[in-house]
């Protein structure tokens, strides 16, 4: 995974609350392998109208927008649905980052795995920095390691949890991590199965199943 | 003596095989569901050339894309659809993993299946690919949804990384009124907190009200956890939980679940422990709720007008209504019984349980619905149990189609979806812009409750119905 330092690039404003995963990409795309790229379905049906052209009023849609790496949205981010495919459509778009007063949890989890930074700022920055960004995507630094973003003349703080900016910062992977655990893993396994027996899986009888 | 802890407390620290330095525990992981979307953990591991490391613990489960109208892959007329059926089967084999497949008697949807088939069992830490997970937390469970990259993680090592997350404790004191339901109970919350409004907790719910309800509601209640941003939903283990699962499936017998209740009975919040948050509900403040905008939290009682946006006071507030009121239809100020509707959708792991089917028929039974609509059971098993009772022929009967088991129209990924700019009263767990197809526009409501709306054609107090027969009142039958 490619480490997170400092972004500089341009931001990009989806003025909205409760984006939720369903609207980041909608299920009917979600058959389709990651190799075709899910940066094409993307927010589909916000960008797109019902004839599948693309829509001038929204600022994704902008020439600039498809350098953007940082997007900026309003509360309760990325709700609902686990699906990490949410986290694909953006990072395969180029996103980096996205900015918001507030994330769904398993989105956040998603995005750190990801290597796409959740930046979590007050209501009064998303809001200043949406207006910074109103007319056109507009050049943005988010810096990780001193945990703030730049906008022109704004600069507001961001928190992000001390857990995922390290991984982030370091492009971590938790499989790897876990791996040096092994042991310890396998012997929490026996201690546990010895102290509750019952928990093993009693797979049922054909009679069982037949019965139904 | 040790501090009193919280049910949450008590699982989360049998589970917890290492802390790091930074606090993220690694938990040790009892039951693992994956399903259809669980491709692209399945790559994963490939790529990394690894195998399933505990595939007794692990479960497939076909729900999200199976058809409903046969149990017939051949016939899935979309190749994309039947590959992701096929993937998972796929997967299964390879990996040695127990499935319950399309064709399989006991299939349905895993938040159906996983309680049914006594798989979900108190005390333990279940984690699945899909947010309601939340669902078997109602058996004093932690129980939580995943990203595909947890997944993988889950597969190939049987634990998870996880931040601890605070606890907060919904109590429903009182008894709750005739007509009032569990999903009643999880969409006045989440209007009254916010679809954020449990967000970085896991909720416990306590009370008279939710002691007092089936197992079944007690799944639709825990299911919504996830819809007011809640990590998951709990209920302390009692004489319902322990009833309903004795003689399940893939329970412990005899000897071994006497064993295990008396393990389960210590699962509860001590007297003395301490939340993070406590929120109370009076049982006989909750009337029948229903959803008007596109977020759960856009709920209100039946008797309700739609919100004016411009006497929200709140910019914020003001502005999210008015886009919700745009692209849902509806004007500010409309009575919520004034909204008619196009179609109705009886199914999904929130509403689909037999009781839920059972709450539906009773109010059709002897009527007919308006509109079209589609009644898909939970599971398999509940349809054949259905049949056995008779429920399939009242919604027939009312017009309605009766369907195999899935996730179906609640998310549509198999192809069952309402048109764009049709509006549907749905048991389901999300009104989400586009979530039942392109342009579709959902109500959210309990079973009863759409039910009432397929025979009047618009939204309805269920309880004003239930007083009258069909006959009585003169309805045409």
């Amino acid at each position: 995974m490619k480490p997170i330092t400092l972004l500089d690039t341009l931001g990009v404003a989806l003025p909205a609350a409760n984006v939720d995963t369903d609207q980041l990409i909608p299920a009917r795309f979600m058959k389709e392998p990651r190799s075709v790229g899910y940066g094409q379905f993307l927010l589909y049906d916000v960008r797109h109208d019902e004839q599948g052209q693309r829509v001038s009023n929204v600022m994704l849609n902008h020439p600039m927008a498809s350098q953007a790496e940082v997007m900026v949205s309003r509360r309760n981010f990325g709700a609902g649905s686990s699906r990490e495919a949410a986290v694909y459509a953006l990072v395969d778009d180029g996103f980096r980052c996205v900015v918001a007063p507030s994330f769904g949890d398993i989105f956040a989890s998603n995005a750190v795995n990801n290597g796409l930074l959740p930046a979590v700022v007050t209501e009064e920055a998303a809001e200043q920095l949406l207006q910074a960004l109103a007319e056109a995507p507009a050049p943005i630094v988010v810096d990780l390691e001193a945990q703030h973003i730049r906008v022109g003349e704004l600069s507001v703080p961001f928190s992000v949890s001390a857990v995922w900016r390290t991984k982030l910062l370091n492009g971590w992977d938790d499989i790897d991590m876990t791996r040096q655990h092994l042991e310890k893993i396998d012997a929490f396994a026996a201690h546990y199965e010895q102290q509750f027996p019952w928990v093993a899986p009693v797979p049922p009888s054909a009679e069982i199943i037949s019965r139904g | 003596m040790s501090s009193p802890k919280t049910l949450f407390d008590k699982v989360w620290q049998a589970h917890e095989v290492h802390r790091s330095d930074s606090g993220q525990s690694l938990l040790w992981v009892d039951r693992h569901f994956v399903h259809e979307g669980s491709f692209h953990a399945f790559n994963k591991l490939s790529e990394r050339q690894l195998p399933v490391a505990r595939p007794d613990l692990t479960f497939g489960i076909a729900d999200h894309y199976v058809p409903t109208q046969a149990r017939d892959l051949a016939g899935v007329a979309d190749a994309k659809v039947r590959s992701m059926i096929e993937q998972l089967s796929h997967n299964a084999r390879q990996h040695g993993v127990t499935l319950f497949g399309l064709e399989d008697p006991r299939q349905g949807i895993v938040h159906v299946l996983g309680p049914e088939q006594g798989l979900t069992q108190p005390g333990m830490v279940m984690v699945c690919g899909d947010s309601h997970t939340a669902t078997h937390g109602a058996f004093g469970s932690i129980a939580f949804g995943i990203g595909a990259s947890e997944v993988a993680h889950v597969l190939a090592t049987q634990t998870l990384w996880q931040s601890k997350p605070k606890v907060m404790r919904i109590t429903v004191d009182g008894q709750l009124a005739e007509g009032i339901t569990a999903k009643d109970i999880a969409l006045t919350w989440i209007a009254k907190l916010g679809a954020d409004g449990a967000r970085g907790y896991a909720i416990e719910y306590a009370g008279e009200a939710i002691r007092a309800l089936s197992m079944e509601a007690r799944l639709t209640l825990c299911n919504l956890s996830i819809e007011g941003g809640g990590r998951c939903g709990m209920i302390a283990p009692d004489q319902t939980t322990f009833d309903y699962l004795r003689g399940r499936p893939w329970c412990p017998k005899g000897e071994a679940f006497e064993q295990a209740c008396a393990h389960w009975a210590t699962l509860c919040s001590d007297p003395d422990a301490e939340f993070d948050l406590e929120v109370v509900l009076q049982a006989d403040e909750i009337a029948p709720t229903v959803t008007w905008g596109v977020s759960p939290e856009e709920a209100l009682p039946i008797d309700q007008y739609v919100p004016d946006p411009a006497q929200l006071g709140d910019p914020a507030k003001a502005r999210q209504a008015q886009e919700s009121l745009a692209y849902m239809g509806l004007a500010a100020g409309q009575k919520l019984t004034d909204i008619t509707i196009d179609r109705v959708f009886i199914g999904s792991c929130t509403n689909a349980r037999i009781e839920d089917l059972r709450a539906a028929a009773a109010v059709l039974a002897g009527r007919k619905s308006r509109v079209p609509g589609m009644v898909s059971p939970g599971s398999t098993l509940v349809k054949t149990q259905a049949e056995a009772e008779g429920l399939d022929r009242i919604f027939i009967d009312a017009g309605l189609e009766w369907r195999h088991s899935g996730c179906s129209m609640c998310v549509g990924m198999n192809g069952d979806l309402v048109a764009s700019g049709e509006r549907c009263a749905s048991t389901t767990n999300r009104n989400f812009k586009g979530r039942q197809g392109p342009g579709a526009r959902t109500h959210l409501m309990s079973p009863a409750m759409v039910a009432a709306a397929a025979i009047s054609g618009r939204l309805t107090d269920v309880r004003q119905l239930a007083s009258s027969s069909p006959r009585a009142s003169g309805e045409p039958s």
